[in-house]
């Protein structure tokens, strides 16, 4: 249970003269829902970018289940077992509902010959995709246009297609944005729900209460680095979290 | 109209469907917009060209080799889609349709601007196909041409197309390597737009330049937009219109372009889903 499932091991980042991420180091463990949070700016997007292969890191490295994955192809790192979502709403727009958890339910195809053989419409892979819609409360909406949910549909929608993948990590990237009470509650459940199946959840958050009342280990970013690592009560008292947060408020309230 | 000038006819038609449907690939399914076809289409029938005529293959040799070269060739030109997007990889293709005539053009192997003549039809059992044998012949690739597009479209390939069209770092969060399926659509339309290339070089015998021009590239394009981006039944449609138009309006002939690219615009401005996708909104109000 305590094992890491990803290790971050001193990894910086320069874009040009820009330092978006300073010898950041943290261990995301086995089950636990983890909460990355810090300022805009702060380099939060950029290491999930880092995590799933989209960025190379300019130093450092990431280890996933014990297996080096930085620098490898982003299709590769989510074959691996690693999902994820983005911070504005990546869906397939053009597809359903139903249709994109199916194109999900194919990385295991995606690689190699099969993908020239293998019908999404199988009646296992259509079961497996229910299942997933199901539990994502998504199953009234199957043949509807991706692009035509509300963005708290579309939301979920991302993360069933994530979930469709089979991963063992799930990165959130601000999964609450936009999103009114009612929602934002039914995602923490959903959360709640796929980490007692066992997925292993690290999100990006700015809402500070939905991190707070979510997660049980919080990493604060600020300006690249990391400033502060704990439970969440811990780090919501920590005086630099206070100061880099100053202005907003945000942390006090929430407590 | 004598049944000769009807199967001749027909013989364009399921060569220009052969077209439509392989640029549609790219362009429909793969999101790959490609303004340089009629290269894919000429690399195919020059090939099969140069074995047969210069190299003195028979044609069953240079019909597989033909297509896989096609293909190969467009996995090569398909290689500028993994640097360049959008706008830029339409500017690359344009260019790679020049170059590739300017090829056939100016290197004296490829007949320069007399192009190649004599190019042999195939025959089978010791008889050489007539009008009728060839239009049976085109119908045979053009039922299995259809037939492997349908089958494409309902294999998890198509879903790997569709997520790089609509978006790319989606893809690749679901395990779609963005450039392995690029070169798909490059490599599986390069090898079908080669195999109408054979087709049309064998029928008409001798080939130059310019069938193969930036011309033919619109006309090809013409015909996917006017049918429906991204459909099966819309590029077949498409393709059998535009073959048909000149031949009912004469007057088309002279204006071809003029005419092609006014069908663009009206398309793009009132039905940019194209025919099949204006019919299934009508039917579904």
């Amino acid at each position: 249970m305590n094992d890491p499932i990803l290790v971050i091991d001193d990894v910086s980042k320069r874009f040009g003269g820009l330092q978006a991420l300073r010898n950041v180091s943290f261990d995301v463990k086995q089950g636990e829902i983890h909460a990355l949070i810090g300022p805009n700016g702060a380099g939060k997007t950029t290491l999930f970018n880092i995590i799933n292969g989209f960025l190379k890191p300019t130093e450092g490295h990431v280890y996933f289940r014990g297996k080096r994955i930085d620098g490898m192809r982003p299709s590769a790192v989510a074959s691996m077992g690693i999902g994820r979502t983005f911070q504005i709403v990546k869906v397939f727009p053009e597809m359903t509902v139903l249709e994109n958890v199916l194109s999900g339910l194919g990385m295991d195809v995606y690689d190699g010959f099969r993908t020239f053989v293998e019908k999404p419409f199988s009646k296992e892979r259509m079961n497996r995709a229910m299942e997933i819609l199901e539990s994502c409360g998504l199953s009234d909406f199957l043949d509807k246009l991706a692009s035509n949910l509300p963005l708290g549909l579309q939301r979920k929608l991302e993360i069933a297609r994530a979930l469709a993948t089979s991963p063992q990590l799930l990165l959130l990237d601000e999964p609450a944005s936009g999103l009114n009470d009612l929602e934002t509650n039914e995602l923490r459940e959903l959360i709640f729900k796929l980490n007692e199946k066992g997925i292993t959840i690290l999100f990006i958050e700015h809402d500070m209460k939905f991190t707070m009342n979510t997660a049980e280990m919080v990493t604060v970013l600020d300006y690249g680095e990391k400033i502060a690592e704990g439970k969440p009560e811990e780090v919501s008292k920590d005086p630099k979290v206070l100061e880099a947060y100053l202005g907003s408020g945000e942390v006090a309230e929430s407590r | 109209m004598t049944l000769d000038y009807l199967m001749t006819l027909s013989i364009f038609a399921g060569i220009n469907i052969m077209l439509a449907l392989s640029l549609n690939i790219l362009i429909g399914f793969a999101g790959q917009v490609s303004l340089g076809h009629a290269a894919f289409f000429g690399i195919g029938a020059y090939t099969s060209a140069v074995l047969t005529v210069n190299l003195g293959l028979n044609y069953w040799f240079a019909l597989p080799l033909s297509v896989l070269i096609s293909g190969f060739i467009g996995f090569l030109l398909g290689l500028p889609s993994l640097r360049v997007k959008h706008d830029f990889l339409v500017l690359a293709t344009i260019g790679i349709n020049f170059v590739v005539v300017s090829i056939f053009n100016y290197v004296q192997f490829f007949g320069g601007p007399y192009g190649i003549v004599g190019i042999p039809r195939p025959s089978l059992f010791g008889k050489t196909f007539d009008t009728f044998g060839y239009f049976i012949y085109t119908m045979v690739w053009l039922i299995l041409s259809v037939v492997f597009v349908i089958y494409l479209s309902k294999v998890y390939l198509r879903y790997g197309f569709e997520a790089v069209k609509e978006d790319e770092e989606a893809a690749e969060s679901i395990g779609v390597s963005v450039p392995r399926y690029k070169m798909y659509a490059f490599t599986i339309s390069g090898a079908m737009a080669g195999l109408a290339g054979n087709l049309w070089a064998h029928y008409m015998g001798v080939i130059f330049p310019e069938n193969f021009a930036f011309p033919v590239s619109i006309t090809i394009l013409t015909m996917v937009v006017l049918g429906g981006v991204g459909t099966i039944t819309g590029p077949i449609i498409g393709a059998v219109i535009i073959t048909l138009l000149p031949e009912i309006l004469r007057f088309v002939q002279n204006y071809r372009m003029l005419i092609y690219g006014t069908i663009i615009v009206l398309v793009m401005l009132f039905m940019p889903e194209g025919l099949m996708g204006y019919i299934r909104k009508v039917i579904k109000r």
